[in-house]
């Protein structure tokens, strides 16, 4: 697999039972709510997608069971929270399938990774003249922190330009990639588009010229496999909260040679191993990364969140939506007026669209009153709708308990909002 | 359609977002100014002729969601004839009207009420009148919803910050 162009055995299982999306979304207990009197129909899962009882019940026993402080103390809630946070850490380990739970930091999130990889390795690497690569797809989240480095160092930020369909254009990547390039970070999956990157080419791409990779998995995580050693990335990132866990909890992903020669993020208390006013000495991997009391409870939800969706299989949770996602869009396309933006050829459950007429916040607004929950605006991705030359798109993100009949639901709120403004 | 929704897009801001009026540049313009919301996207240049200190014409174009183009539209009606300090207060009536409901007589902008109930939404009908502000004052510089919340202190509804991806 350490040279398999992709990805598409993960999302394009044979063999997998359907799920049983009735008593998945028994699981759920929001989605039985109404709003504005309609059943939720929640197709908002890339901008963060709702939890199970389990997560749920993880983080309330936590707190009514054997709440204390980790790392600390000889007592037995301490001891209890402690086993309960670093199970946590071995879960994320094994969903990774990363080689060592020394590999496994977390952080607030996805972006807080990012940043965090971007101040101390970034930091440490990057200088005056040197050039850190990203790619057209990418979140805001990693463009920024890679501006900022860049800002501060001298250095230049340079984008792999996307084709029409969404996707990155290898060629260019290859010829981007320069002696002077000292890292590439790069979108999993694409949050605007749905686009699914052939990551494990591209690392092997950039890693045949000596340069590193951090992938943002923040899109892929929830829906596709990953094997971080298969894909031999260097920095893999993921946020709890789009993983049906708590928000304020995410997953960076270090190769243990590269963590051990990055400096700290920040300072404090759990990072250390001795500290007087002459000089600290520094905690073992990955309490290094993890200055203060960390988010305890998220670490457990986190954890139960990794249970839940490994216990239904990413593989067939990647069937059920790419199943929805193939009808979704052949039901969109009989809109007329609608054009779907972001059709690359492997793809993960979003549907980014335009339409004649009406402007994403008015589709957005009727669809809020049908129950219907989009995102519509740029994603946090401006570079992505200036590519396409829209302002802005509504994004309908499918998780495991949708359903067909919600697609249904959707596609009648977009015939409304036609109907009122085209 | 829900009352509340129907309150939203009330027939005569749906007529105006279709085929919005003054919608064309004016060669004759004193001032102009570009009006930006960064979270949507949507854009509104407002061209201004001052006849002394009473508007002669206005017009506007850009693109925006409807109740953007509704507003500027509307906007462009009422202000042909007014003076600089009747637009100034036109705009202070409407803005309260549209962030919280509460102002004296309005006329026809008093469609925009409904607006807020959705407080994401105060902002699409406030652009074009920060925009038209700029424009009365000859300021050169683009206005951005975010920008002018943060420095004139004035924020439309709720100020939110873009959200997660």
């Amino acid at each position: 697999m350490s040279t398999s162009p992709d990805v598409r055995r993960e999302t394009r299982p044979s063999s997998a039972v359907a799920i049983d999306v009735a008593a998945v979304r028994r699981d759920f207990p929001i989605l039985s709510r109404q709003v504005h009197g309609r059943p939720l129909v929640y197709l908002d899962n890339a901008a963060s997608s709702q939890k199970p009882r389990s997560v749920i019940e993880a983080e309330r026993s936590l707190y009514e069971g054997y709440y204390a402080n980790v790392h600390r103390g000889v007592h037995s809630l301490s001891m209890e929270s402690t086993d309960a946070y670093e199970a946590g850490r071995v879960k994320a380990q094994a969903f990774l399938n990363a080689a060592s739970t020394r590999e496994i930091i977390f952080t607030r999130g996805t972006t807080e990774a990012i940043n965090l990889v971007a101040a101390t390795f970034g930091r440490s690497r990057v200088g005056a003249g040197d050039e850190v690569l990203v790619s057209g797809l990418e979140h805001h989240s990693n463009i920024v922190p890679w501006q900022m480095l860049c800002e501060e160092k001298g250095a230049r930020l340079r984008s792999v330009p996307i084709n029409d369909d969404g996707e990155v254009i290898l060629e260019e990547l290859e010829r981007l990639l320069t002696p002077r390039t000292r890292i590439l970070g790069m979108a999993h999956v694409s949050n605007a588009l749905g686009t699914i990157n052939p990551v494990a080419q591209i690392v092997e791409m950039a890693h045949a010229r000596g340069v590193p990779v951090l992938l943002d998995g923040a899109q892929a995580a929830p829906h596709v496999a990953v094997d971080v050693q298969a894909m031999g990335c260097d920095f893999y990132a993921f946020s709890g909260h789009k993983i049906y866990g708590p928000s304020g909890i995410g997953v960076l992903y270090g190769k243990a040679s590269l963590l051990e020669e990055m400096p700290p993020y920040q300072g404090g208390g759990d990072m250390i191993l001795s500290v007087s006013f002459e000089k600290t000495t520094y905690n073992e991997l990955p309490y290094k990364f993890e200055a203060g009391t960390p988010n305890i409870a998220g670490v457990v939800g986190l954890g139960a969140a990794l249970d839940w969706v490994t216990g239904i299989g990413l593989d067939r949770i990647a069937a059920h939506e790419h199943a929805l996602l193939e009808y979704g869009t052949a039901r969109l396309l009989e809109i007329p007026g609608l054009r779907i933006i972001g059709t690359a050829r492997e793809k993960a459950a979003v549907l980014s669209f335009v339409m004649d007429g009406v402007h994403p916040h008015d589709m957005g607004t009727v669809l809020d009153y049908e129950g219907v929950a989009v995102r519509t605006g740029h994603h946090c991705a401006q570079p992505v709708m200036e590519r396409f030359g829209v302002p802005a798109t509504t994004r309908a993100s499918l998780a495991v308990y949708n359903t067909k009949q919600e697609i249904d639901v959707l596609v009648a709120g977009i015939e409304k909002a036609r109907e009122m403004f085209a | 359609m829900s009352s509340e929704l129907r309150e939203l897009y009330q027939e005569v801001i749906l007529d105006h977002s279709k085929r919005p009026r003054n919608f064309r540049e004016l060669p004759a313009a004193t001032g102009r100014a570009e009006g930006y919301n960064p979270l949507c996207g949507d854009r509104a240049t407002v061209y201004v002729e001052l006849e002394g200190d009473r508007v002669k014409d206005v017009s506007f174009k850009g693109a925006g969601c409807s109740i953007s183009t509704a507003s500027a539209s509307m906007m462009t009606e009422a202000l042909k004839g007014k003076t600089r300090a009747e637009a100034d207060a036109l705009f202070d009536r409407f803005h309260r009207r549209a962030a919280e409901n509460v102002a004296p007589e309005l006329g026809k902008l008093a469609a925009f009420s409904g607006v807020c109930e959705f407080p994401v939404r105060v902002k699409c009908a406030s652009l074009p009148w920060h925009t038209l502000r700029s424009a009365l004052e000859g300021e050169a510089a683009r206005v951005s919803t975010e920008e002018t919340e943060a420095s004139r202190g004035d924020a439309d509804g709720k100020t939110r910050p873009e959200g997660s991806s």
